[in-house]
């Protein structure tokens, strides 16, 4: 029997071991020299000596990196705000189409999701450059009220001058929207596919309007889906590296950016280390506040 | 008089169409346009000059391009390798076991699910120039280890999540009747958990396969200059300047995501089905 034992025993090792060395070795000790790194400083061309100094941290609390965070995480909640918006009726539409058009229309929203980030990001540059297609679109535009203009005896417009889109903090937030709208759309879809509908119809039946069930039945009783997309969108966003990097102007850097930076231009492993594990955080941050609030959703009471 | 709808058929207002087809157009016409312009035969991708294949023939010609999609395809077919052992016995592991510290492993495995990109990144340039340097010298396939290694750390998580939900469904009984009819550990394993989990290691595989081909941030941060992947290519080029070239590599990208995608849904839905 004392081999049964053993036996039992190396099969777990041999489950257990693996996975717990790859991410302990592979993982958590990148990880943890990173950590190590934010409290160093720079000691000759690539040495750096990790004297566990706060300076890093003092430093990324300078007005210019604070108001970097402060732009990133502004650029990322109204990346998230748009991305609801846009994204709710699309969830709602989903979970009322028949079977056939649901699997289309989820499959439509997932297809751009396995597309290549960079890929996303380059089809929109010739979206929005000056010789772009919205440009084309407005100049096309410009031009045939123009012609009007003078068929009804008025001045021309003029000529045109293409908008500058590209290389902006516009851009930015359209390139955030546009890649991360998938990650709104499926939680709520999750969340409102899971809403008894005799509810609605309940509410509907009892003289409230279309809006006020929205708000009053459909809204609260999703909420817990909701903020998990909320959530899942804000996370992403706000870590991201290529979309300002590509979309963006100068005045449009992420704190993902300037991360790359230290590591790559500045070469400022330290500040660069911190400025990682101040990102981190606040995501962590965000993450505990979802699981906060799903944690209420799973309450009894709840989901009768 | 309009046709009286019933109280919930939402999707048969206007509104709601019209918005829709907003949603899908700002969605796919990027996509379609840089589709359509990688055939355009005119160096400036603004006009229409007429069809042509040639970018797609100047792309096979490419040297360099065809290096970094072969490098992209070993490494995103080693990492799904290596992903699928470390992610099914991870998901065995916390469904099979209970342990102390289980939770804090749990946790930790699904770390790299929300870890920024750009810190894990950082973390392995730091951990491969830093503590573990990969040598420049090693033969083909060895010297892509690096990039191997960062791959199958964030796709590793994806790997458990698809496995330990099929677990989830699985009759534990049969395991016990298997143990009775005097099968050892790896025995009941092989012939009757690999069997039922075969369909979420497939989907869970073509999942890691399209992670590993399609990162590009934490490659950027593990690759070197004789280890160039698909991504990071396409990146150089474009920041270089926008030709069709890039949009016939892009092209080639989306097609083969495509392909992957319907072969994931076909799996999963045969999973689903003998399930």
């Amino acid at each position: 029997m004392a081999t049964r034992t053993q036996e039992r025993r190396l099969a777990f090792l041999a489950t257990a071991l693996p996975p717990i060395a790859w991410v302990v070795v592979f993982f958590l000790a990148p990880l943890a020299i990173v950590w190590a790194y934010s409290f160093g400083q720079n000691a000759g061309l690539t040495e750096v000596d990790i004297s566990g100094t706060f300076a890093n941290y003092t430093r990324a609390l300078q007005p210019l990196y604070l108001g970097i965070f402060a732009k990133s995480i502004f650029v990322a909640g109204l990346t998230t705000l748009l991305c609801l918006i846009i994204g709710f009726p699309v969830a709602l539409s989903i979970v009322f189409a028949s079977e056939k058009w649901r699997a289309w229309m989820l499959l439509l929203i997932m297809l751009p999701f396995w597309t290549n980030l960079l890929i996303r990001t380059y089809a929109l540059i010739a979206v929005l450059r000056t010789e772009g297609y919205v440009n084309f679109t407005l100049e096309w535009l410009w031009d045939n009220a123009s012609w009007f203009m003078t068929l009804v005896g008025l001045q021309p417009l003029g000529d045109f001058t293409p908008l500058q889109l590209l290389y902006s903090n516009f851009a930015v937030v359209v390139g955030l929207v546009y890649v991360h709208l998938p990650f709104m759309v499926l939680p709520l879809y999750a969340a409102l596919d899971r809403l008894d509908r005799s509810l609605i119809e309940a509410s509907l039946d009892l003289g409230a309007g279309h809006l006020r069930t929205l708000w009053s039945i459909v809204v609260p009783l999703a909420l817990p889906g909701i903020i998990s997309g909320i959530i899942i969108t804000f996370v992403p966003a706000l870590g991201a590296y290529l979309t300002p990097d590509l979309l963006g102007g100068p005045d449009s850097q992420m704190i993902a950016n300037v991360i790359e930076r230290q590591f790559k231009k500045a070469n400022d492993w330290p500040f660069g280390a911190a400025l990682s594990f101040l990102l981190m955080y606040a995501t962590f941050a965000a993450i505990a506040l979802r699981a906060y609030y799903s944690r209420g959703s799973a309450a009894p009471g709840h989901g009768i | 008089m309009a046709q009286r709808r019933a109280p919930l058929e939402y999707n048969r207002m206007w509104q709601m169409r019209l918005w829709l087809f907003g949603v899908f157009f700002f969605l796919y016409a990027p996509l379609v346009a840089l589709v359509a312009f990688s055939f355009n035969n005119s160096k400036r991708n603004t006009v229409w000059r007429g069809f042509t294949f040639d970018y797609y023939v100047k792309l096979f010609n490419d040297q360099d391009l065809l290096i970094a999609f072969a490098n992209s395809l070993t490494i995103a077919l080693l990492a799904t390798l290596i992903s699928l052992v470390i992610g099914a016995l991870a998901a065995v592991l916390l469904w099979r076991y209970r342990f102390i510290g289980r939770t804090v492993v749990e946790g930790t495995f699904m770390l790299p699910l929300v870890v920024p990109e750009i810190c894990m990144g950082v973390a392995m340039l730091l951990f491969f120039t830093r503590v573990l340097p990969w040598p420049n010298d090693l033969p083909w396939p060895l010297s892509l280890g690096s990039i191997i290694i960062a791959h199958v750390s964030f796709c590793f998580p994806f790997v458990a999540l698809v496995v330990g939900a099929r677990l989830a469904s699985f009759n534990k009984e049969q395991d016990e009747a298997a143990r009775d009819l005097g099968a050892n550990d790896w025995q009941a394993f092989r012939d009757v958990l690999l069997p039922h989990i075969k369909p979420a290691l497939i989907a869970g595989g073509l999942l890691a396969f399209t992670l590993s081909l399609d990162d590009f941030v934490i490659t950027f941060f593990t690759s070197g200059p004789d280890t160039i992947t698909f991504p990071v290519k396409v990146y150089s080029m474009l920041r270089f300047s926008v030709t069709p070239e890039v949009n016939a590599a892009s092209t080639m990208l989306i097609l083969l995501t495509i392909v992957l995608m319907i072969l994931m849904m076909v799996m999963q839905s045969r999973g689903q089905k003998k399930g």
